[in-house]
């Protein structure tokens, strides 16, 4: 099978594996703490958007409860280390696990609902889990959960005040998303997911099962959104429903996919790398009370990506589809 | 044995009787029009057959298998395809991708799925749109697509709504001709029109259903004669003469 088809796909794994190297390897000259923070930031919610991509962009089922499955996901990984010593590099694949299950849990009533119902669905599952987790002592109720520090080492996931482990950890994360992307690009699931995405009367015409399409989309989605979850409360070592699960991580979740470009393979990690050091500069440069400045200059961002490419910025890269083939 | 058996099939929406009582057979390798005026039932007993609504009462068998209630994904799976009267295109994706939706329904293979298509664009004669996305079609290329994708599924029955209807008479008569080849193929086809002098030059056989009966089964010869479809279709004046 030698078409064009398979020398775009091999082309992307090259030019992924190069973007990988560079990664690598770059940030081992950086010695600014507060850039490598923004660079592993970037890097996590690249991952985030990678993983939103695949249910609401491949498969065009909008959720805004996604900080549900994130703030799970460092819940799980941070309790099974507290309360059972069970080491946070096992735990993050629980927290996975967890993320995928509640996805699915999400999934089994509201994928009855159709377009904006499913959205608006999401948005209050995302505030019931937040509230929940606010007021159930176990898991540290409003006071959040401290990560015993350890010794630093692999097992533990903990690199003391090193950044560049933590880094490498997050770009392994934001990595395997990718490459979920681009297996899922080669599958059947890309083609019966967009087909749902684009007329489900006529999907199921062709055979596609509706809801486990759907229900597929969110597994994986869920999953890795909790994997991040995990790897953010590992970085940050003190998680709470306020820094974990609150609504405005599910926005912060969808937007770079959004703005780099919905149900593409690139829009995800290219709208990260503008839109969270876009973020992270406006909120230290404009101030403590900075957090609505730079809510409105996403905003502004939004408004004008949608006005001027509403494709999203990948499209500006890609060569004109509608000329001549 | 026909291929297709319906049986008593009724079906109402809100205390409207959409289909009361309709039966008959489709034989293999036959092109069979369903015919009939504006609200006659057609569409409502497409959707019947094809899985996406399930009768009120009766049976739909297929090689002598229940159908009826199935939905429509068991229906794709056990071999019955369709068109929509109104075109439903996957319009963020390709043309050659749309009928890959479609192959997939026979093959996990992305690689064995993109030849089906191709195959399948070269026999509809829309290869040379294959890398264009489908809404830049034109609106007979996208009836063609439509049979693509539906063909790309491997069906043995084959459900045309309205596919012709709206086409200028060349493109009908492409279209047409595209039917023929698809049953030459060995797919049985039932073709939904409203248009008599397009569909019955076409057809084996014709189902007439009108207010939601089944108003005459016969030959076109007989079909055009029959003072019942005259009356149907013209008013009680014309049936007279």
């Amino acid at each position: 099978m030698d078409n064009f088809i398979t020398r775009r796909r091999r082309h992307e794994l090259l030019v992924a594996a190069g973007l990988l190297v560079f990664a690598i390897v770059a940030p081992m000259f950086i010695k600014d703490v507060t850039t490598l923070n923004v660079i592993i930031l970037s890097l996590l919610f690249a991952g985030l958007a990678q993983a939103w991509n695949i249910l609401g962009g491949y498969c065009g089922q909008i959720s805004l409860g996604h900080a549900l499955y994130f703030g799970m996901g460092s819940y799980v990984s941070t309790l099974l280390y507290v309360h059972a010593a069970v080491p946070p590099s096992l735990g993050m694949f629980a927290a996975a696990a967890v993320g995928g299950l509640a996805a699915l849990l999400v999934g089994w009533p509201c994928f009855r609902l159709s377009g904006h119902y499913y959205a608006i669905a999401t948005v209050v599952v995302g505030e019931i889990g937040y509230l929940l987790f606010l007021n159930w002592d176990y898991v540290g109720g409003a006071t959040g959960v401290y990560i015993p520090i350890a010794r630093p080492s692999l097992l533990n996931l903990q690199f003391g005040k090193d950044k560049l482990p933590y880094l490498h950890l997050v770009l392994a994360f934001c990595a395997a998303t990718w490459l979920a992307a681009w297996v899922i690009e080669g599958s059947r699931w890309f083609y019966a997911w967009r087909a749902v995405k684009d007329d489900v009367v006529a999907a199921r015409s062709l055979g596609v099962n509706i809801f486990s399409s759907k229900m597929a989309a969110a597994a994986i989605s869920g999953a890795f959104t909790g994997l991040g979850g995990a790897i953010y409360g590992l970085y940050v070592g003190y998680i709470d429903p306020d820094s974990v699960m609150a609504g405005h991580f599910s926005i912060l979740i969808a937007l770079p996919a959004v703005l780099g470009g919905v149900g593409t393979l690139w829009g995800p990690i290219l709208g990260a790398a503008l839109l969270i050091p876009m973020k992270e500069l406006s909120s230290s440069y404009l101030g403590g009370s900075g957090r609505g400045v730079d809510l409105m200059l996403y905003g502004a961002m939004i408004v004008i990506v949608a006005l001027a490419q509403p494709q999203g910025v990948v499209s500006l890269f890609r060569r004109r589809a509608h000329g001549p083939a | 044995m026909a291929l297709l058996e319906i049986r008593g099939v009724s079906k109402s929406f809100g205390g409207v009787a959409a289909n009361v009582d309709i039966s008959f057979v489709v034989e293999p390798g036959e092109i069979l029009g369903l015919i009939g005026p504006n609200g006659a039932g057609k569409t409502s007993l497409f959707n019947a057959i094809a899985g996406e609504v399930t009768p009120d009462a009766g049976e739909i068998l297929l090689d002598g298998a229940r159908v009826s209630g199935l939905g429509p994904v068991a229906c794709a799976g056990r071999g019955i395809a369709r068109t929509f009267q109104v075109v439903r295109s996957f319009d963020s994706m390709t043309v050659l991708e749309n009928v890959m939706v479609g192959a997939f329904s026979r093959t996990a293979s992305a690689g064995a799925a993109m030849k089906a298509a191709e195959e399948t664009l070269e026999f509809c004669g829309l290869a040379p749109r294959a890398a264009r996305l489908a809404w830049e079609l034109s609106p007979p290329e996208k009836r063609r697509l439509e049979v693509a994708r539906a063909l790309a599924t491997q069906p043995r029955l084959l459900l045309l709504d309205e596919m012709l209807t709206g086409l200028t008479p060349t493109e009908a008569q492409e279209g047409v001709q595209l039917v023929r080849a698809v049953r030459d193929r060995g797919i049985t086809v039932i073709m939904v029109e409203h248009v008599m002098e397009i569909v019955l030059p076409l057809v084996s056989r014709a189902v007439v259903l009108n207010l939601g009966r089944v108003l005459t089964i016969g030959v076109p010869g007989e079909i055009v004669k029959n003072p019942d479809v005259i009356r149907a279709y013209l008013g009680d004046r014309y049936a007279a003469a």
